[in-house]
C-alpha cells in the first residue's frame, strides 16, 4: 500500500464514528468601519503609517512629479519598472535610471540587488489591516521585483482599489495568481519581541494615495 | 544544546534546570509579558472576535471530519497548477523524499523558511546526513542555529536570548557559516537585524532549492499560504528555482474564503498584528514568477493517531499562533526547551504526546506541565480547550504502567476524601507541626516536584476546621422586610 493510500485509510478509521460536526457559521462582520469611503481611505493612511509606511497623497496629475521626487528624496540611480506600468507615472523621474523587468530577458537576482528603488501600481488594498496587495498583474510585476531592491513605492492608483476589510477583501482576488500580501516594511520581532523596521525585504515602503 | 531532542529528561528535571537560570527567567519574563499585552489590544480591535473564533473552530473541525475529501481536492489542484504532491506517513519518509528531491537537483545547500512541521521531522539533521546544508534564514532560527541550540518558542525560537547574547553569538559565529558580522556590532536591535540581513542576502542570491512549511493550504483552489515578517520568506519562495514544501494534512482549509477568518485569527493572536507584514500565496507554478518546479509534501507523523482520539483530536485545530505559550505560568517560569519538543507550551503539552505517544518519560510527563488555569483556552483563537485534553491525557497516562508515584498519590487523596475522619485527622496533623515543616520535601518523587517550588506555608487553622467553628449554627434566615 502507498502512503498516499495508507494515509487516507487511516483517517477514513479516525473519523468513522464521529459526528458531523456543526455547519460553518459566517456571522462574523464583512468590516469593523462605517460604510464611508473617504473614511476608509482615511484609515487605511492611518494604519500604513502605524507600521512605518511612508505615506503620501495626491491627484493623478500630481502623480509623476512627486513619485520623481520620492526617488530623488531617496537618492536612487536607478528604477525597476514592471511591465505595464503607466508610462506617465515616471516621466519625471529623470534623475533615476530605468530598468524595465523585460518578460522575455527579466532582470536577474542579482542585477534587482543593485537596483536602488522599484515603483509599481497594486491590486487592492485593505484599510483595517494596512495592506496592500499585489497580484503579478499589469503594473505590478513579479514578486521577486518587489522583494529585492531596497526602496518600494507602491502607487494605490484610485480610490476604488481601497477596500474596508478582509470578508471584502478575499472575493475579489484571484487564487491563481501569486499574490504578495505587504503590510509595512520588512519587519521582526525576534529580538526581545520587539518590532524593528528593515530585514530581507525593502526597507523603505512609500505609498501613495492617489485621488 | 546538541540540536536534537532525543535524550531529553522528563519535564520536572528539565524545568528545574530552568527554573534556576535568572537570565533565562528575566528574558522569557520580559518577552512573554510585552506581547501578552499588546495581543489584548490587536484583539480587542475587534467586537466580533468571539464569532470569528467559533467560525474558525468550526470550520477546523468541519475540515477534520472530511479530511480525506479535502486533502484529495488538494492534491488535485496543486497537480493541475504544475506541482508534484507527495505523502509521508512518517518523519523518516518526508525527510528520505526531500532529501533524494535535493540531489535531483545537484545542489548541496537549501535556504529555509521557518517550519514547525520540518523541525519536527528532523530535517536539517537529515539532510547534513546525505552532505546538504540546510540555511535558516528566520531571525530567530538563525540565531538558534548560529549558537548549535534548540528552539524555545514556536514564533520566537530564541526567545530565551536576550539582545546581549544575540550580538556574542553573531560576533563568534556569522564567520564558521558565511559573511561575518560587521567589526564592533552593537547589541542594538535594529544593528543585529542589519548584520542578518548583510550574512544572510548572498545566500538568498545564490540559492537553487528553497524549503518551507505552509500556514494554510485551499483545497478548492490549490493554493499555499505562507505568513511571515522579514522577508525572508518571500525570498526562499519566490528566488530558489526549485521549492519544497513540507506542511502537516491538517493544514488544509476548503475554501479560499476561509482566510478571509483565518488571516484576521492569526496575525493578531500570533505577532499582535493587525496584519503581518508580509503574506505569499502560490498555486502550484507560475510561468516567469518563482520556482519553475513546486513540489508538496503531505506529512502524517502522527497526526492520524491524534485524529483517532475523540478528545484530543481537537488538538489538530491548532494553527501554531503562541498565544497559549505567551499567557501560560508554566512556560514563563519553565522555557520552552522543558518540553523535549519543538512544540513547547500548552500546546506542546498536548499535541507532542499525542504525536509520540507516551512511552518515553519526558513524553509521559508532559500532560503534567500544567497548573490546568485555563489562561491558553481562553486566549487560543480556535477555541481548542487545552485543560480538557491535558486531563484526558492524564488519565492515559495514568493508567498506563510505570507511573506508580502519581497513581499513589491519586488514590491516597481519593482515599481521604473518602473517609472524612481521617482527612480531618491529616489536618488537624499538619497544622499542628507547621513549623516543623520543611520547605523541600526530602525523597522520591515529591522531591522532585518541590525543588523548583516552595511548599505553600499551612495556614494555623485548617478551611474545614475553621468552618466548624463558624458554622456551628444555621444560618439565620433574614427578617421579613415589611
Amino acid at each position: 500500500m502507498s502512503s498516499r493510500d495508507a494515509i487516507l485509510a487511516r483517517i477514513r478509521a479516525a473519523v468513522a464514528d464521529a459526528p458531523e460536526p456543526p455547519p460553518v457559521t459566517r456571522d462574523y462582520r464583512t468590516a469593523h468601519v462605517d460604510d464611508d469611503h473617504a473614511a476608509v481611505v482615511d484609515l487605511l493612511a492611518e494604519n500604513l503609517a502605524d507600521y512605518r509606511a511612508r505615506v503620501h497623497r495626491c491627484t493623478e496629475a500630481e502623480l509623476p512629479a512627486l513619485l520623481a521626487r520620492l526617488l530623488t528624496d531617496h537618492g536612487s540611480r536607478s528604477v525597476a519598472v514592471p511591465p505595464g506600468l503607466p508610462t506617465a507615472w515616471l516621466a519625471a523621474a529623470e534623475g533615476a535610471e530605468q530598468h524595465l523587468d523585460d518578460p522575455e530577458q527579466p532582470l536577474t537576482a542579482r542585477q534587482l540587488d543593485a537596483i536602488d528603488s522599484v515603483v509599481t501600481g497594486c491590486r487592492i488594498a485593505i484599510a483595517e489591516t494596512g495592506t496592500l496587495v499585489l497580484d503579478a498583474g499589469p503594473g505590478q510585476g513579479r514578486r521577486a521585483l518587489t522583494l529585492v531592491p531596497d526602496h518600494h513605492v507602491c502607487v494605490v492608483g484610485s480610490a476604488d482599489q481601497v477596500v474596508a476589510s478582509l470578508p471584502q477583501a478575499v472575493p475579489l482576488l484571484d487564487a491563481t495568481r501569486p499574490l504578495t500580501w505587504i503590510s509595512g516594511p520588512s519587519a521582526t520581532s525576534d529580538i526581545e519581541l520587539d518590532r524593528v523596521e528593515g530585514v530581507h525585504g525593502p526597507r523603505t515602503l512609500e505609498v501613495v494615495l492617489v485621488g | 544544546m546538541s540540536g536534537t531532542y532525543l535524550g531529553m529528561p522528563a519535564f520536572p528535571q528539565a524545568a528545574k534546570a530552568a527554573t534556576r537560570d535568572t537570565r533565562l527567567r528575566a528574558n522569557l519574563r520580559h518577552a512573554t509579558h510585552t506581547i501578552r499585552d499588546k495581543r489584548a489590544r490587536a484583539v480587542g480591535e475587534l467586537d466580533d472576535w468571539a464569532v470569528l473564533r467559533e467560525a474558525g473552530k468550526r470550520i477546523k473541525d468541519r475540515t477534520l471530519r472530511h479530511l480525506d475529501t479535502y486533502l484529495l481536492q488538494l492534491e488535485e489542484h496543486v497537480t493541475a497548477a504544475g506541482g508534484t504532491v507527495h505523502w509521508a506517513a512518517d518523519a523518516a519518509e518526508a525527510n528520505r523524499i526531500v532529501a533524494d528531491l535535493v540531489q535531483a537537483t545537484g545542489e548541496t545547500e537549501v535556504v529555509k523558511v521557518k517550519s514547525m512541521a520540518t523541525q519536527e521531522i528532523g530535517l536539517n539533521e537529515a539532510l547534513a546526513a546525505e552532505g546538504i546544508t540546510a540555511y535558516e534564514t528566520d531571525l530567530a532560527e538563525l540565531i538558534v542555529q548560529l549558537g548549535d541550540d534548540l528552539p524555545s518558542h514556536i514564533l520566537v525560537p530564541a526567545i530565551h536570548r536576550n539582545r546581549g547574547e544575540i550580538r556574542d553569538i553573531f560576533a563568534e559565529k556569522m564567520a564558521r557559516w558565511g559573511r561575518p558580522a560587521p567589526e564592533g556590532l552593537t547589541d542594538r536591535p535594529a544593528d543585529l537585524a542589519e548584520a542578518a540581513r548583510l550574512h544572510l542576502r548572498e545566500k538568498f542570491l545564490r540559492a537553487k532549492v528553497g524549503v518551507s512549511g505552509a500556514n494554510f493550504m485551499i483545497a478548492e483552489t490549490g493554493t499555499l499560504v505562507v505568513v511571515e515578517s522579514e522577508g525572508n520568506g518571500r525570498m526562499c519562495l519566490t528566488l530558489p528555482e526549485t521549492l519544497i514544501s513540507v506542511v502537516g494534512i491538517e493544514k488544509v482549509l476548503p475554501t479560499w474564503q476561509d482566510l478571509e477568518v483565518f488571516l484576521q485569527l492569526l496575525p493578531r493572536s500570533s505577532t499582535a498584528e493587525r496584519m503581518n507584514p508580509y503574506t505569499t500565496m502560490w498555486t502550484g507554478t507560475s510561468e516567469g514568477d518563482g520556482p519553475r518546479d513546486f513540489h508538496l509534501v503531505l506529512l502524517d507523523n502522527g497526526r492520524t493517531d491524534t485524529l483517532a482520539d475523540e478528545v484530543g483530536r481537537q488538538v489538530l485545530r491548532c494553527i501554531r499562533c503562541s498565544a497559549c505559550l505567551n499567557v501560560c505560568p508554566v512556560y514563563e517560569r519553565a522555557g520552552g526547551h522543558a518540553y523535549g519538543s519543538p512544540y513547547p507550551g500548552p500546546i506542546g503539552a498536548v499535541l507532542t504526546p499525542q504525536l509520540r505517544g507516551t512511552t518515553s518519560a519526558v513524553d509521559a510527563s508532559l500532560p503534567f506541565a500544567s497548573s490546568l488555569c485555563g489562561a491558553c483556552y481562553e486566549v487560543c483563537p480556535v477555541a481548542i480547550d487545552i485543560p480538557e485534553v491535558l486531563v484526558h491525557l492524564r488519565e492515559q497516562v495514568a493508567g498506563q504502567p510505570g507511573h506508580r508515584a502519581e497513581r499513589a498519590a491519586m488514590q491516597a487523596a481519593t482515599w481521604l476524601f473518602e473517609h472524612p475522619a481521617a482527612l480531618a485527622a491529616a489536618e488537624r496533623a499538619a497544622s499542628a507541626t507547621r513549623a516543623l515543616h520543611p520547605r523541600r520535601l526530602p525523597l522520591g518523587p515529591a522531591k522532585a516536584w518541590t525543588e523548583t517550588r516552595d511548599l505553600p506555608q499551612l495556614p494555623a487553622e485548617s478551611f474545614r476546621s475553621w468552618w466548624q467553628h463558624h458554622h456551628t449554627e444555621p444560618p439565620t434566615p433574614p427578617e421579613p422586610t415589611s
